[in-house]
């Protein structure tokens, strides 16, 4: 679906960088590119999306070609279908939610589409006010219906949820996986964060100073010893105390927190901030429904 | 009783000069803010040049080039017919001029304070720059929009030397209200000086003190 070979010298505070990617995702695919700041997520984003030239390479989606140094094709941004939802979420402060989405209709378009999204993101009540009037995570899924009033195959999302609390950011990821299995679209994700790559990717590319350190599924990239865990999950140490003779972890995974013994020797390189996964391989979880 | 002449003929300055300056400001504006061409600091430069510069000396060069005596004022008026100097016309024109930065320089630094991802949404839609500057950038920046155009018109009331240089003193056609006062305190007509010098005063200070309202937030409820 999106074969992509990109060069770019990028400069930042931090000096000269060159990009070297090559991206090649399949139809359907959700994607997350992985890395430090700095490392060239976000221009990798932008250059896919026409908002930033290479100096060479290829980029290609489906059988059209948007980018090809050689042949001298380098689409504008406005032919490219795409949807692309800003760190910043982009909003018009001077529009309503409704003229938000109105905005991206194309001409001649069929204008139900902006009510099956408003009411698949749930903003019908809010599809009067003006943008600076809605919470963060409300403002995140205007942006995310706006980006795909134009029906693109391929959404973009530039660290969309990186401003939200936990809270919010698990419901905004439902929405996410949501349209894109509705839409049957190819999505690229720039995340920082490890519970979210692992809970919506397909497939991860770990980028660091401009090239791809890794790609695969995000357990093999996130966990270094292969674990036939029976349940795992990703948290963050909070705290880390000794107990007589062992440690106690403590893991705050989601809005849980768990309590974890460990030996000397599997804390020696922990620190509280790290992520960590939780996981049991002897025996089997319980699960319980829980009542409302 | 006064003569209201003056006071007619300034008013009418100041809209015509305002209305054209803002079709002329906003692509200029546009291309100040977002250009990275080596050009723009020269452009920068002449922009705010009225600024700095006596209007006595823009008056001049004006009178010099739009004079039928000078190969420019001679084809003006061989090829169009027009006749710049002690004109409305070219009083116009002058005013634009001299009044150029204040209207662009507003209008700059709104565009240029938008974040870019406002303009780069709107070409992810799949809008045209024409489209996205009009329904999106422009909308956004209404605060400096009204101050530019306040400042300018309120900046070619107040206009005395470039009119003088290029305009001269014809009733009607081109004595403002700047001119007139100077008129009547040559002929010793105080009190006639003075109510003109009373209507400018008082006019200046609305002009201005809404300019600071809007831009301290007083009537921002009228801008939502």
């Amino acid at each position: 679906m999106i074969k992509a070979h990109i060069y770019k010298t990028l400069r930042s505070a931090a000096g000269k960088m060159e990009l070297d990617i090559e991206l090649n995702i399949q139809k359907g695919q959700f994607v997350t590119l992985y890395g430090p700041s700095g490392a060239g997520k976000t221009s990798t984003l932008r250059i896919i999306a026409g908002l930033l030239t290479p100096d060479k390479g290829q980029i290609s989606v489906g059988d059209t070609t948007w980018f090809d140094k050689e042949q001298k094709i380098n689409s504008p941004t406005q032919q490219r279908k795409i949807g692309y939802v800003f760190q910043d979420y982009a909003l018009f402060p001077n529009m309503s939610v409704r003229k938000n989405l109105e905005y991206a209709l194309e001409k001649k378009q069929d204008k139900n589409i902006i009510d099956e999204l408003i009411s698949i993101v749930e903003l019908e009540e809010l599809q009067n006010r003006k943008p600076e009037t809605l919470s963060g995570g409300q403002q995140q899924r205007v942006a995310l219906a706006r980006a795909l009033v134009r029906q693109p195959e391929v959404l973009l999302l530039d660290e969309p949820l990186s401003a939200l609390d936990i809270n919010m950011r698990s419901k905004l990821q439902d929405y996410i996986l949501k349209v894109h299995k509705a839409y049957h679209l190819t999505t690229i994700l720039v995340s920082h964060d490890i519970g979210e790559i692992i809970k919506m990717s397909d497939m991860i590319y770990d980028l660091k100073d401009g090239r791809i350190q890794k790609v695969g599924e995000p357990m093999s990239i996130f966990t270094n010893n292969q674990l036939s865990g029976k349940f795992q999950f990703v948290g963050d140490v909070i705290a880390i105390s000794k107990q007589d003779v062992f440690y106690i972890v403590t893991v705050l995974i989601g809005q849980s927190v768990v309590k974890v013994v460990a030996q000397e020797k599997e804390i020696v390189n922990l620190k509280i901030g790290d992520k960590v996964i939780v996981a049991s391989k002897a025996f089997n979880p319980v699960l319980q429904k829980i009542e409302k | 009783m006064i003569d209201w002449g003056p006071l007619i003929l300034t008013a009418k300055l100041a809209l015509v000069t305002t209305i054209i300056l803002l079709a002329i400001s906003i692509p200029l504006a546009y291309w100040l803010a977002f250009s990275k061409s080596r050009m723009k600091p020269i452009v920068e430069t002449l922009v705010s040049m009225p600024l700095v510069l006596p209007p006595t000396v823009l008056g001049f060069y004006l009178l010099m080039a739009f004079s039928p005596g000078n190969s420019f004022g001679a084809w003006l008026q061989d090829w169009f017919g027009i006749r710049l100097i002690f004109s409305f016309s070219g009083l116009v024109i002058g005013s634009m001029m001299y009044s150029l930065p204040f209207m662009v320089n507003p209008i700059q630094s709104g565009l240029a304070g938008l974040p870019n991802s406002l303009a780069e949404a709107s070409y992810v839609l799949g809008k045209s720059k024409m489209k996205t500057l009009f329904s999106v950038l422009l909308p956004n920046i209404k605060p400096s929009l009204l101050t530019g155009v306040v400042l300018a018109f309120a900046h070619t009331i107040g206009e005395f030397g470039v009119v003088l240089m290029i305009g001269g003193n014809i009733p009607e056609k081109t004595k403002v209200v700047s001119i007139a006062i100077y008129d009547e305190v040559e002929a010793l007509n105080y009190t006639q000086a003075n109510t003109y010098s009373i209507i400018l005063f008082i006019i200046a200070f609305m002009v201005l003190l809404s300019v600071y309202m809007i831009n301290g937030g007083y009537l921002k409820k009228f801008w939502k």
